[in-house]
């Protein structure tokens, strides 16, 4: 199954990452070859086989509801590229002046 | 090894050995901190086994080592009843494990000069046992690859041969045992990165049973895939760290409530001739796969003789599906990983693209600015695999494929107690070797991926040097699920038999 150039754009927009012209070209080879490679895995007959999430047979885990310390505010922003006011900073998203995105 | 360091060579010392030495007064824990840091400066511009030196940390801890064997004195008590299990011991962490104190850049310009704000509880309590973190180690970028190239920051170059790799993506933590700057070391294993550099450095490396070890801390790539675990020179350095961080943790709801046996005892019976009768497996039809180096195939095929003299029963078994076991992991790894580094979007923390036109532009450009071509390789494979129409062709049927590659260690386990294959299909390649062919730096987990697929637990222990190449050749010894006492007693009594030298000579 080999994957397009418009392909590689779509999950190239799905996975947020800005690539330019000649990054889709090597990355569509790229991906065209390990997919050769992998695509045998769509020929083996695994009707009625159970599908594996996770390795072991684990159960869901809960804990007392209590109020225990986090992140502090200060420690949350410390790696932040931009902050103020105690909160992350990023554009203009909503109201006027944001854009249509 | 030169013996510039002065009294103390690390290289011929193991854990237990440091805490008897300091307990006893025969040295300081400041003075093996001071042979770390010589060997440091002697070899790592070479080597480049850390990116980050933490000396600050280092000294504050071996300063608590030297005053707990003061006050135990004053108090009439014998410090070996009062040291931590790693007193004094230098270790190294892979650099995709957080701790306050340090910075953790998982090998990544998107967190170059990421500040921890928490700590990973496996390294915590490697620390915490009384470890000195000397350094954080080298990794391929998040820990994407096999031969620790893809590390933003450069390669990690192997003690045996500075002109080959390591392997990876734990190649740092691998290269600072190997070549004698620390005792023990951390890595994360989601596809063999702790037993692949574990077998070409010549070091002992285990990765433990999925959920064996808290992964709370380390930078996720695989989350039903990653393992935190070990190297050392000698399996009872491995049990020793292992002992130190095993057990549930709050923090990780996968941690697995199991109870933490004594795997230092295990190894101590293996001492005492305890393999007789211990049922091992050979698995034949991995060794009769293309690309496997004779060299490897004849030590590996030696290691299951020498099992036999040990009078353990050795018979043959074969797991059918491990074959699939690559196609199903490079579908299920990218796939998890997308999905976990969706998390860098130049918000919360890490690389932010300078005049972004709006918030998509800010999160396209800092992706596409601050990660790697690996990186982004296996994010675009993982978002392809998850992606609407492909699912059920890819994700699905790799899911599927795993439940075949448990089987047949269901089944194998069955019959044996424990299965030997090679760690790795070659030695050590050069460096740049397989740098632009991922799909052949992909198969140098062959052997290791089926394991974490399954989510059992294997070693990597050295076999001897291959006749070709003179480079270390690594035996893996495969365990069932939370069987590390069997696994690490099996390694122990082989390793006693081969009297492997774990000392390279750095050339170069």
């Amino acid at each position: 199954m080999a994957i397009s150039e418009e392909q590689v754009r779509h999950v190239a927009l799905l996975a947020r990452l800005a690539l330019s012209d000649e990054q889709v070209a090597h990355i569509g080879e790229d991906l065209n070859s390990i997919l050769g490679h992998i695509d045998t895995i769509q020929q083996l007959d695994l009707d009625g086989v159970e599908p594996t999430a996770h390795p072991l047979d684990v159960v869901n885990v809960t804990r007392a509801d209590e109020v225990r310390p986090g992140l502090s505010r200060e420690d949350a922003l410390k790696n932040a590229p931009e902050a103020d006011n105690g909160a992350f900073v990023i554009p203009q998203i909503v109201g006027p002046g944001g854009d249509e995105a | 090894m030169s013996g510039a360091s002065g009294a103390i060579d690390l290289s011929t010392l193991t854990a237990a050995h440091i805490r008897e030495g300091i307990a006893s007064g025969q040295f300081s824990a400041r003075e093996v901190l001071d042979a770390a840091q010589t060997r440091i400066v002697e070899v790592d511009e070479r080597v480049h086994a850390f990116l980050q030196l933490t000396p600050e940390l280092a000294e504050e801890a071996a300063g608590a080592v030297d005053a707990a064997v003061a006050s135990a004195h004053q108090a009439g008590l014998d410090p070996r009843d009062t040291l931590g299990p790693l007193a004094g011991v230098p270790v190294g962490l892979k650099d995709n494990m957080n701790i306050v104190g340090t910075n953790t850049t998982a090998g990544a310009k998107i967190l170059e000069n990421h500040v921890s704000v928490y700590d990973c509880t496996a390294a915590r309590r490697l620390l915490d046992a009384g470890a000195v973190l000397v350094g954080k180690c080298n990794l391929d970028e998040f820990a994407f690859g096999s031969s620790t190239e893809n590390s933003a920051f450069g390669p990690t170059r192997n003690p045996w041969d500075l002109e080959r790799v390591p392997g990876g993506s734990s190649g740092g933590s691998a290269a600072s045992v190997s070549a004698g700057e620390v005792v023990i070391s951390l890595g994360s294993d989601t596809g063999g990165s702790i037993r692949q550099p574990g077998a070409l450095t010549g070091t002992v490396a285990l990765k433990p049973t999925y959920g064996r070890v808290s992964r709370y801390g380390i930078v996720a790539f695989g989350s039903s895939l990653d393992q935190i675990g070990p190297f050392g020179k000698t399996v009872e350095d491995c049990a020793m760290a292992l002992q130190a961080i095993a057990g549930p943790d709050p923090m990780d709801a996968t941690s697995a409530v199991e109870p933490v046996p004594d795997y230092v005892a295990a190894v101590g019976q293996a001492a005492a001739g305890g393999v007789k009768g211990l049922r091992v497996g050979v698995v034949t039809d991995l060794l009769e796969v293309e690309g496997l180096a004779g060299e490897v195939r004849s030590l590996v095929e030696r290691a299951a003789s020498v099992f036999g003299e040990l009078g353990a029963q050795v018979g043959e078994v074969e797991l059918p599906s491990a074959e699939h076991g690559l196609s199903a992991y490079y579908i299920i790894g990218p796939a998890e990983a997308s999905s976990n580094l969706a998390r860098f979007d130049g918000i919360r923390y890490g690389y932010r693209a300078h005049n972004p036109a709006d918030v998509l532009d800010l999160y396209m450009r800092s992706r596409a600015e601050g990660f790697g071509p690996e990186t982004i390789r296996r994010v675009m494979l993982g978002t392809y695999a998850l992606s609407a129409g492909y699912y059920d062709a890819y994700y699905g049927q790799a899911q599927k494929a795993r439940t075949l590659i448990k089987r047949d260690f269901s089944a194998a386990f069955e019959r044996f107690d424990v299965l030997l294959t090679p760690t790795t299909p070659t030695t050590a390649f050069k460096i740049g070797e397989k740098s632009d062919d991922p799909l052949g730096m992909y198969l140098s987990d062959y052997y290791t991926i089926p394991v974490n697929l399954a989510g059992n637990c294997a070693i990597s222990v050295p076999a001897g040097l291959g006749s070709d190449t003179g480079l270390p050749v690594g035996l893996q010894i495969i365990g069932d699920y939370f069987a590390e006492e069997t696994v690490l007693r099996a390694a122990a009594a082989f390793e006693a038999a081969v009297e492997f030298d774990s000392r390279p000579r750095i050339r170069g």
